[in-house]
C-alpha cells in the first residue's frame, strides 16, 4: 500500500501541473496569437462598441429586426451566462401552449418553420432557418418602410448554406443581419 | 430523413475508419514500451516522471498491486478534488467571484470526474472557477480517461501471455496514455478548435450592449483545452451548462464533425490495439465490427425518430421537413444531432449537442438503451475495451454451453471462477440503475426532481441512474439533480458503476493470465468470424433488453403511444 502512495501523490501533482496548468496556458497563449478574436469570442462591434458575439444569440422585440428563436436561457432568454434549453418532453403540454403562443406571432399561409417555435438546445442559438427569415420579410418591410424585395435580397445575402454541398445547415446569422439591415435602413 | 442527413453520418463512420488503424497500431507501440515519433521529445520527461515518483518501470504488478495502485490513485484524485471545488472561492482564476461548491455537489462531482462519468449536476459558467475547470476538472478528464486505458491494457495483457502474472505496471501505462496518446492528440485538436472559433481565454465574460440596448454578458474561459480533452477522453463534461450545444463550444458543423470524431475514434482505435496486443489483428476486428454494427443501429433509429418528428406539434401548424428541433440548434442538422447521440451514449462520453430531453420518445430511447446495454458501443476509452472482453467471454461461454466444449477466448480457457466474476460485473448496471431508480421513484425527495411530468419524468429519473452508473454523464436534463439527495445516491451509483465493475474485471485479469495460452485446435470456436461477431451482437442486446425492457416500457416506450394518441401531461 505504502509503496504506492508515492507515486500515487508524486503523479497526481506532476499532471495537475502538466495537464491542468501547463496545456491549457499554452493553449491560451497559443491561440491569442493565433485567432485572437475567436479566442476572445468573435465579439462584433458597431462604431467602434461591441454588440455581441456572432456566435452568440440575442433578444430581439421590435418588428424591425428579425427575430431570433425561443430561448429557456435565463430567466428572460439570451441569457449569455446562463445556457440552457427547455428540456421539456415531447407530451409536455407546457411545449405545446408555448408553440402555440409563438406560432401567432409569425402569420402566413403556410406552415410555420420549426426552428421559429422551438428553443435551442443551448437557448442561444445565434441563427435561424432562411424559411423562417424569409416568413419574417413582410413584417420587417412594414416597419421599416423599406421594399419587401430589399429585404428579402438581404435574406438572400445572408445565407450561409452548406460547405462542400454537405457540411452544415443552411442559416441566417440573426445579430449579423440585423446589423445589415440597420445598415441598409440608413443608407439612401 | 434526407440524403445529405445520412451522408453526414456516412462521412463520420468513414473518417473513424480511416482514423482508427494508425491510431490503435500507435497505440499498441507506445504501450509495449516501443519507439514512437513523438520518443524523441517525451521520453525524457517520462523519465523526469518516473524518477520524481520513484516508479521503476520495468517493475510489473499482479493484478492485486495493479488493482490498488489504481483504487489508491483515484482516491487521491477524488480528495484533491473536492478539496480544490469546496476552496476556489479562496483560490486564484476566479475572475467571476463564484464561491465555493456545495459538499453534496463538490462530492458529487470530484466522483463524477473521478470516475469518467463527468455527469454535472451543476452549471458550469455559474458554478466552476477558471481553476476549478483548468487544475481541477480538466485534470481528471486526462487522468481518468488514463485509467481506463490502463485497465484495459492489463485486461489484454492476460490475454496476451502465457503462464504469467505481470498484468504491466500501473504507473507506467498511466504516463504513457496521458504524455504520448492524451496530450499530444487534445494540443492539436485544441489548436484546431479555436481556428474554428471556440473561445480560450482567461477573462470570465464580455459585456455587451445589444442592438436593442439590453446588457448581455458573455460567459467564457479557457474551453478549447478542456473541450479537446472531454471529448478524446470520453468524458463529456462540458465548459458551459449546456455541453457541446453552446455555441461556445460547438461553433459550426466543422467543429462538430471533429467532435463528433473524437468522441468515438480513440475507443475504436483501442479495440484494433488489442487485436495487436494479442498477437492476432482479426481479433480486434471483430470487436470493433460488434461495436460499429450497433452503433449504426442506434444512429438510424435516433434519425429516423427524429426525422419523423412529433406529431401533436405538427398538429399545431408547424412544418415538419427539418424534424424534431425541439432542444436543437439550426447549425446542426437533425442527422447529426441524432449521429451525436448515439456516439456519445454508445461511448460513454456524455457530452450533448442536443437536449436528448427533448427528443421524441423513440429518439430518446436510443441513447437511454446505448447506456444500459454496458457503454461497450463503442464504450469509453479503455472501459469500452474491457467491458466488451466481458462480453466476449459470457459470448464464448454461451457457444460453449451449445456444443458441450470448455469455453475458450484467444487461447485462454474460461472456467467456473472467470465466469461467476464476469456475471458479477455485468450484474452491478441493473442492480445500480433499476434498484436505484426505484428509490428514487418512490420517494418524496425524488419525484419532485422531474420537469416532465407524467412518463417523461420517470424516464427523467432513470436516465439519470443509467447516465450515472454507466459513467455516461448525459441527462433527461430536467431532472433537477443538484439537491443533496440526487448528489449523494448519483455518486454512490457512478462509483459502483466503475468501481464495483473493475475489481471483478480485475480479478478475471488475474484468473486469466497464469493460464497457459493454447494454440487453436480444430475444435477451436474462432472468435474473430461474423458468426461470433453475431453472437456477440446477441448477448449484448438479450442481456440488455432482458435485464431494462420492463422499465423502459414504462417510459419512452408507453409515451411513445401516448404521443401518437396526442396525449399531453
Amino acid at each position: 500500500m505504502l509503496e504506492h502512495l508515492r507515486p500515487a501523490i508524486v503523479l497526481t501533482v506532476l499532471f495537475t501541473v502538466l495537464t491542468g496548468l501547463a496545456y491549457p496556458f499554452a493553449i491560451t497563449g497559443a491561440a491569442q496569437v493565433i485567432a485572437p478574436a475567436a479566442a476572445n469570442g468573435s465579439i462584433m462591434e458597431r462604431d467602434g462598441k461591441p454588440v455581441g458575439s456572432e456566435l452568440i444569440g440575442q433578444a430581439f422585440a421590435s418588428d424591425r429586426y428579425f427575430w431570433p428563436r425561443p430561448s429557456a436561457a435565463g430567466a428572460n432568454g439570451y441569457d449569455g451566462a446562463s445556457s440552457s434549453g427547455s428540456n421539456l418532453g415531447p407530451t409536455a403540454a407546457k411545449l405545446m401552449e408555448r408553440i402555440k403562443a409563438e406560432a401567432a406571432r409569425y402569420p402566413g399561409p403556410t406552415a410555420v418553420p420549426a426552428d421559429a417555435v422551438t428553443a435551442s438546445g443551448s437557448g442561444l442559438d445565434p441563427d435561424i432557418s432562411p424559411a423562417n427569415a424569409r416568413r419574417q420579410a413582410g413584417r420587417i418591410a412594414e416597419a421599416r418602410g423599406m421594399d419587401v424585395a430589399r429585404v428579402e435580397a438581404l435574406i438572400e445575402a445572408q445565407t450561409q448554406g452548406r460547405a462542400l454541398g454537405f457540411v452544415g445547415e443552411p442559416r441566417v446569422n440573426v445579430l449579423r443581419i440585423n446589423l445589415a439591415l440597420d445598415a441598409a435602413s440608413a443608407a439612401p | 430523413m434526407t440524403f445529405v442527413g445520412w451522408l453526414q453520418i456516412a462521412i463520420l463512420f468513414a473518417l473513424v475508419a480511416l482514423s482508427a488503424p494508425p491510431l490503435g497500431a500507435f497505440m499498441a507501440r507506445v504501450f509495449q514500451g516501443e519507439r514512437t515519433f513523438l520518443h524523441p521529445v517525451l521520453l525524457p520527461i517520462e523519465r523526469t516522471f518516473y524518477r520524481v515518483a520513484g516508479i521503476d518501470p520495468a517493475k510489473g504488478q499482479d493484478w492485486r498491486a495493479y488493482t490498488i495502485a489504481m483504487l489508491l490513485f483515484s482516491f487521491i484524485a477524488f480528495l484533491v478534488l473536492y478539496a480544490m471545488l469546496r476552496l476556489q472561492a479562496v483560490m486564484p482564476l476566479n475572475p467571476a467571484g463564484l464561491g465555493p461548491v456545495s459538499p453534496d455537489l463538490a462530492f458529487n462531482t470530484a466522483v463524477s470526474f473521478v470516475t469518467n462519468t463527468n455527469w454535472q449536476s451543476y452549471g458550469g459558467e455559474t458554478t466552476m472557477s477558471h481553476l476549478s475547470q483548468m487544475a481541477g476538472l480538466t485534470v481528471q478528464n486526462f487522468v481518468s480517461a488514463a485509467v481506463g486505458i490502463a485497465l484495459a491494457l492489463a485486461l489484454t495483457r492476460a490475454f496476451a501471455k502465457s503462464q504469467s502474472r505481470d498484468l504491466g505496471n500501473f504507473w507506467v501505462d498511466v504516463t504513457r496514455c496521458v504524455l504520448y496518446v492524451l496530450l499530444p492528440l487534445s494540443i492539436v485538436m485544441a489548436l484546431a478548435l479555436v481556428l474554428l472559433g471556440v473561445p480560450q481565454t482567461l477573462l470570465a465574460a464580455a459585456k455587451v450592449t445589444t442592438l436593442e440596448g439590453a446588457e448581455q454578458t458573455l460567459a467564457m474561459g479557457p474551453v478549447a483545452s478542456q473541450l479537446a480533452i472531454k471529448q478524446l477522453g470520453t468524458n463529456g463534461g462540458g465548459f458551459f451548462n449546456v455541453n457541446s450545444a453552446h455555441p461556445f463550444e460547438n461553433p459550426n458543423a466543422w467543429t462538430n464533425i471533429i467532435q463528433t470524431w473524437a468522441i468515438i475514434a480513440l475507443p475504436f482505435a483501442l479495440a484494433l490495439t488489442f487485436g495487436r496486443m494479442v498477437g492476432d489483428k482479426r481479433q480486434g476486428l471483430a470487436l470493433a465490427a460488434v461495436m460499429a454494427v450497433l452503433l449504426s443501429a442506434a444512429t438510424g433509429a435516433a434519425y429516423w425518430a427524429e426525422a419523423a418528428g412529433n406529431p401533436i406539434v405538427a398538429a399545431s401548424g408547424i412544418e415538419t421537413a427539418p424534424g424534431n428541433m425541439e432542444g436543437k440548434e439550426v447549425r446542426f442538422s437533425v442527422a447529426s444531432s441524432a449521429l451525436w447521440a448515439a456516439a456519445t451514449t454508445g461511448a460513454s462520453n456524455g457530452s450533448v449537442n442536443a437536449m436528448h430531453a427533448s427528443f421524441t420518445p423513440l429518439g430518446g430511447l436510443v441513447p437511454l438503451f446505448m447506456i444500459q446495454l454496458g457503454e461497450v458501443l463503442p464504450g469509453g476509452v479503455g472501459s469500452g475495451l474491457y467491458g466488451i472482453v466481458i462480453f466476449a467471454i459470457l459470448t464464448v461461454f454461451v457457444a460453449g454451453l451449445m456444443v458441450g466444449r470448455t469455453p475458450e477466448y484467444l487461447g485462454k480457457k474460461i472456467g467456473a471462477k472467470e465466469m461467476k466474476l464476469a456475471v458479477l460485473a455485468i450484474l452491478i448496471l441493473p442492480v445500480a440503475i433499476l434498484g436505484f431508480t426505484a428509490i428514487a421513484a418512490s420517494l418524496d425527495v425524488g419525484r419532485v426532481g422531474p420537469v416532465n411530468a407524467g412518463p417523461h419524468g420517470y424516464a427523467e429519473i432513470l436516465y439519470a441512474f443509467s447516465s450515472a452508473a454507466g459513467n455516461n454523464g448525459s441527462a433527461f436534463a430536467g431532472l433537477t439533480a443538484n439537491t443533496p439527495f440526487y448528489n449523494v445516491l448519483l455518486g454512490i451509483a457512478m462509483l459502483l458503476g466503475r468501481f464495483a465493475y473493475i475489481i471483478p474485471m480485475m480479478a478475471i485479469a488475474g484468473a486469466i493470465a497464469p493460464k497457459i495460452k493454447a494454440s487453436p485446435a480444430a475444435g477451436t470456436f474462432p472468435t474473430h468470424g461474423g458468426l461470433f461477431v453475431g453472437l456477440v451482437i446477441g448477448v449484448i442486446i438479450i442481456m440488455g433488453g432482458l435485464q431494462f425492457f420492463p422499465a423502459l416500457a414504462l417510459g419512452p416506450i408507453v409515451e411513445h403511444f401516448m404521443m401518437h394518441a396526442g396525449k399531453t401531461f
